[in-house]
């Protein structure tokens, strides 16, 4: 009934809501819908309980909307978010225009010096840091060892593209609903793009040439495309055009592939036996190479937790912030929901924890691949931009979507690979005439 | 009748909304207008400055440009055509005796109620979905290769959508206007020999076409903006397949966050969007005599 | 002997309006139906799904993970302010068309229809940054005055269509009768177009309620709608089948079971004047 009046009166006295008086602070948080995000949501309660002064305001939305609506709301002072959720790529960029504040003055038990060096400078500008990463990943491939037995496929622990083909091949049974391999096809420059881009980077390809020229007319990067489509036609699952991370997790899960090759982060969702069918007989093995290039994709991703430099609520944004990237946190969701489910992919103290080590099967991959990714040297020819499976520019957002979206034209049987190479090549040359890289 | 002083009133009365309106269109028009000759990208604070019509150039030289165009024309004409002759049957099959007529009605309907995004959400999971949807089970059991709506009819999925949540309007506005015919007229017609499909012909449709009329007005309005389902299901690919005019400048303009041109888009829109209107309104002005 | 062909005729109608009908509404129903199962039970196959336990987990989840209390109050809130504020500009507009129409009458009502072409998209940077500097961002005020004036030609046109059906002898009767404008207006037009303002305020609201472009990108929290929740279920629990339908119904179950119960109203309202 109250809440009746209220209403009521909230449509007649408009605007006079706004504000409801009280001693906390809100902090509105934005964040991505993906596992680990949701899980932070479930842990609030002991959030609550240590800060009762301050009150969270969640904004969850789909990963494409959430990177729209705080761009938007960061570049025009909007100042609606007080923590955003955003990724590598957006870090340095924004930092470096001064938008977001920096994390200079970390208190001493944070252990700033446990964040993952790749993680570190990957978040940092001239040395200072502008985002705490949440979880971080590379690339690996996650196969199914029953299958890949059954088949008498051995992947080994560093396969190139051509065993990766021919155990795709072995593993598939169509009749059965079980597709050889799994991969990315759903348009967007985080979408398929960022796995088109790492294994072209594993053919020895690269976006740009030292005077920012798009490559994609090159050898390399026909081989790596034209092979990508090859996979998907003859072994991939139908409909894979609009198949992201989050289709293929789902069909992985199910036991619907036999390879899957994504984020080291999947691992902790395949191997969990309340979700995966398949929790038992996952396999690992480093992101292919094609033979003679000497380079494994070198994928590094991570999502982040940044203040805008705008906020009116900065202690208790950092509050916030500290705690969810905190040595606690990890130790929080561990006791709750066990080790397997920490966050991966920022901390050295994760990984030297062995009840970690113990618990998830896949931890010394993905520390190792994390380590070994160079994002300033992406592929084994020389570039003039800095990013592993992106181009750190703030255009590549949508160049590499508008490519991503020829490359899903391509995987739905609309044109053929020459086609989709010369269209991005066109597309790609043309915004980078508009945004003034070449002359 | 009118006197001065009505007249007045009526002026009067009438300015609120005429000002709203006009405050609304022209003040994020005269906006867009000024950026659309800027070089303005959001992610780029302090580097605009004056371009001419370089955004107008790059805009319509796009080739997803008249892609683009085109499948805003083909959504909006296949959703009539679908809505239009749809509604038409099935307004006429509701208008028969029946038993649960008022159920009936209430089952058709419900799509109307339905917000866009999650009309777009449930067909394309639950439906569509080449592995788990249900159309998938369905072709499976009949032996059957499962199709992938979205990847190899992206434009004609999204026009079976957009159908489904207008049929029901289409729908209850002939229904509206069948149970106003004169039914001594058709009963005569009958006595006469005029066979069913000349009743429908000769005295049905003449008396539906205003109905019709105000039916493709309303939905050429809502239609010709289509978004939400086109982001939800397609993204607006694969490729540019499924890419309208209003989806191609919010990629241009919020994903690439090039608001010069994304506004350079927007006016050519604008422009076209009122081409449609002035021919509609013609149309419209012939049958209903306002 | 005609009975029986009616009466047979009669059954057939039937048949086939039920399978079309039944046919329309199957992806609300089967929501419905998969709201009520688990995630593992709702992507197995349809007979096994549907012949699985029934269980309220997904709601339960739905309502721990979002503040849906505090969407749908935002949705009502903004559907009936704007329909509210709508109307108070609308009617006397409407009024003074029908009424005491000029040549421009029929220019005027052409030109406010045109303004809903406008492509939302064109002129959403500009509207996000003069909100910011108006301070209007996540309020419902702003979101009010927004959806109020987007709908604001339908309601005009609707409530013209309605008074012009309204005898104009009657007016000039209440004229004779020494009754001012005010009066004529509130005593004699008002009661006479209740039924059409009734049409009108329920298909506004559905508009208002389903509206999903401006609500998403000028909200966030306090003012944010039960489009701004579904938002947050798209993506990565668009394969979450059962939480989705949980969260889908939750998203339209109150527009629709309102406009069930007042479809006859709705549907009178429809016609646009478009019948007679």
């Amino acid at each position: 009934m109250n809440t009746t009046i209220r209403a009521l009166m909230g449509a007649c006295a408009f605007g006079a809501l706004v504000t409801a008086a009280a001693a906390e602070t809100t902090i509105t948080v934005a964040t991505v819908n993906n596992g680990d995000m949701v899980r932070m949501q479930s842990m609030m309660d002991a959030f609550n309980e240590a800060h009762p002064d301050i009150k969270v305001e969640w904004v969850t939305l789909e990963e494409n909307i959430l990177r729209q609506r705080v761009t938007q709301d960061i570049a025009t002072k909007g100042g609606q978010f007080d923590v955003m959720t955003i990724g590598n790529y957006e870090v340095p960029i924004w930092g470096e225009r001064g938008w977001l504040a920096p994390l200079s003055d970390l208190p001493a038990d944070y252990d700033v010096d446990d964040l993952l060096p790749a993680m570190r400078g990957a978040l940092s500008v001239d040395g200072t840091l502008y985002a705490a990463p949440f979880y971080g990943e590379s690339a690996m491939i996650m196969y199914r060892t029953d299958l890949a037995e059954k088949a008498g496929v051995d992947m080994g622990e560093m396969p190139n593209w051509a065993t990766v083909k021919d155990a795709a091949a072995k593993m598939t049974d169509k009749d059965n609903g079980i597709y050889g391999i799994c991969l990315r096809g759903k348009p967007g420059w985080g979408e398929n793009m960022a796995f088109i881009s790492a294994m072209a980077n594993s053919y020895g390809a690269r976006w740009f040439d030292m005077n920012w020229e798009p490559e994609f007319d090159t050898a390399p990067w026909q081989d790596a495309f034209k092979d990508y489509l090859d996979l998907m036609t003859n072994y991939g699952p139908p409909g894979a055009s609009s198949n992201g991370f989050n289709e293929n997790l789902s069909l992985f899960q199910q036991g619907k592939c036999g390879m899957w090759i994504d984020a080291t982060v999947a691992a902790g969702f395949v191997t969990d036996p309340a979700e995966s069918t398949v929790a038992d007989n996952v396999g690992y093995a480093v992101f292919p190479n094609k033979e003679g290039v000497d380079n494994h994709g070198n994928w590094l991703w991570s999502w982040n937790l940044a203040i805008p430099a705008s906020t009116e609520k900065m202690d208790a944004a950092k509050t916030f912030v500290e705690w969810a990237t905190s040595k606690e946190y990890t130790a929080l969701v561990a006791e709750k929901q066990g080790w397997r489910a920490a966050p991966p992919g920022t901390r050295t103290s994760l990984y030297e924890n062995a009840d970690y080590t113990a618990a998830a099967p896949f931890a010394k991959l993905t520390i190792d691949t994390i380590n070994e990714a160079t994002p300033e040297t992406p592929s084994v020819q020389e570039t003039p931009y800095v990013g592993a499976q992106f181009v750190s520019i703030p255009e590549f957002q949508g160049i590499g979507t508008a490519v991503g979206q020829v490359f899903s034209a391509a995987l739905a049987g609309q044109m053929d690979a020459d086609q989709a190479l010369a269209a991005a090549q066109a597309l790609t040359d043309r915004e980078m005439k508009k945004a003034g890289y070449i002359k | 009748m009118a006197t001065k002083h009505s007249r007045a009133a009526a002026r009067l009365m009438i300015s609120p909304a005429v000002l709203l309106l006009l405050g609304w269109m022209i003040v994020p028009l005269a906006m867009t207008l000024y950026f659309s000759f800027l070089r303005y990208n959001l992610l780029m604070p302090g580097m605009e400055e004056w371009t001419g019509l370089t955004n107008y150039e790059f805009f319509v030289t796009d080739p997803a440009f008249f892609t683009a165009l085109l499948n805003t024309l083909l959504l909006v004409g296949g959703v009539l055509l679908i809505t239009v002759i749809g509604g038409t049957l099935l307004a006429l099959l509701l208008d028969q005796p029946m038993f649960g007529q008022g159920i009936v009605r209430i089952l058709v309907i419900a799509p109307f109620f339905v917000m866009p995004t999650v009309s777009a959400l449930v067909w394309k999971n639950m439906f569509l979905n080449p592995v788990n949807g249900l159309f998938a089970h369905i072709a499976g059991f009949m032996g059957l290769p499962a199709y992938d709506f979205l990847g190899q009819a992206p434009l004609a999925s999204i026009i079976g959508i957009v159908a489904w949540q207008w049929l029901p309007f289409a729908t209850l506005i002939l229904l509206t206007a069948f149970q106003s015919l004169d039914q001594e007229q058709l009963e005569a017609a009958e006595m006469d020999g005029a066979s069913a499909l000349s009743r429908f012909w000769y005295i049905m449709l003449p008396h539906l076409a205003r109905a019709i009329t105000v039916v493709i007005l309303i939905q050429t309005i809502f239609l010709l903006s289509i978004f939400a389902e086109i982001l939800v299901t397609t993204n607006g690919g694969p490729g540019v397949a499924s890419t309208n005019l209003t989806y191609l400048i919010y990629v241009q303009s919020l994903l690439q966050f090039d608001v010069g041109g994304g506004s350079a888009g927007g006016v050519i829109a604008i422009i076209l969007a009122n081409i449609v209107a002035i021919f509609l309104m013609r149309m419209i002005g012939k049958n209903l005599e306002a | 002997m005609a009975r029986a062909i009616t009466n047979r005729r009669k059954t057939i109608n039937t048949a086939v309006a039920w399978a079309i009908g039944i046919a329309i509404f199957f992806p609300i129903l089967w929501i419905f139906i998969l709201s009520f199962k688990t995630e593992g039970n709702a992507i197995a196959t349809p007979l096994k799904m549907f012949f699985s336990g029934w269980t309220l987990e997904s709601y339960g989840l739905v309502m721990e993970r979002s503040n849906y209390f505090r969407f749908f109050m935002n949705s009502v809130i903004l559907a009936v302010g704007s329909t509210l504020l709508g109307l108070i500009i609308a009617v006397p507009a409407a009024w003074s068309m029908a009424f005491v129409p000029s040549k421009h009458t029929k220019n005027i009502l052409m030109w406010m229809l045109s303004t809903k072409m406008l492509p939302p998209v064109g002129v959403l940077v500009p509207l996000v940054l003069l909100f910011n500097k108006l301070g209007l961002t996540d309020t419902h005020f702003g979101l009010v005055v927004v959806l109020t004036l987007i709908n604001l030609p339908i309601i005009v046109w609707m409530l013209y269509t309605y008074f012009k059906e309204i005898p104009g002898e009657i007016l000039e009767a209440a004229r004779m009768d020494g009754a001012g404008l005010k009066e004529e207006v509130l005593y004699v037009l008002t009661p006479m177009a209740i039924p059409g303002m009734a049409s009108t305020v329920l298909l506004n609201i559905i508009l208002a309620w389903n509206e999903a472009f401006w609500t998403l990108n000028l909200t966030t929290t306090a003012a944010a709608p039960l489009t701004q929740f579904i938002a947050s279920y798209s993506s990565p629990e668009g394969l979450f089948y059962a939480k989705l339908s949980a969260a889908s119904i939750m998203a339209i179950a109150p527009i629709l079971i309102m406009g069930w119960f007042s479809q006859k109203q709705l549907v009178r309202g429809l016609t646009f004047g478009a019948v007679k």
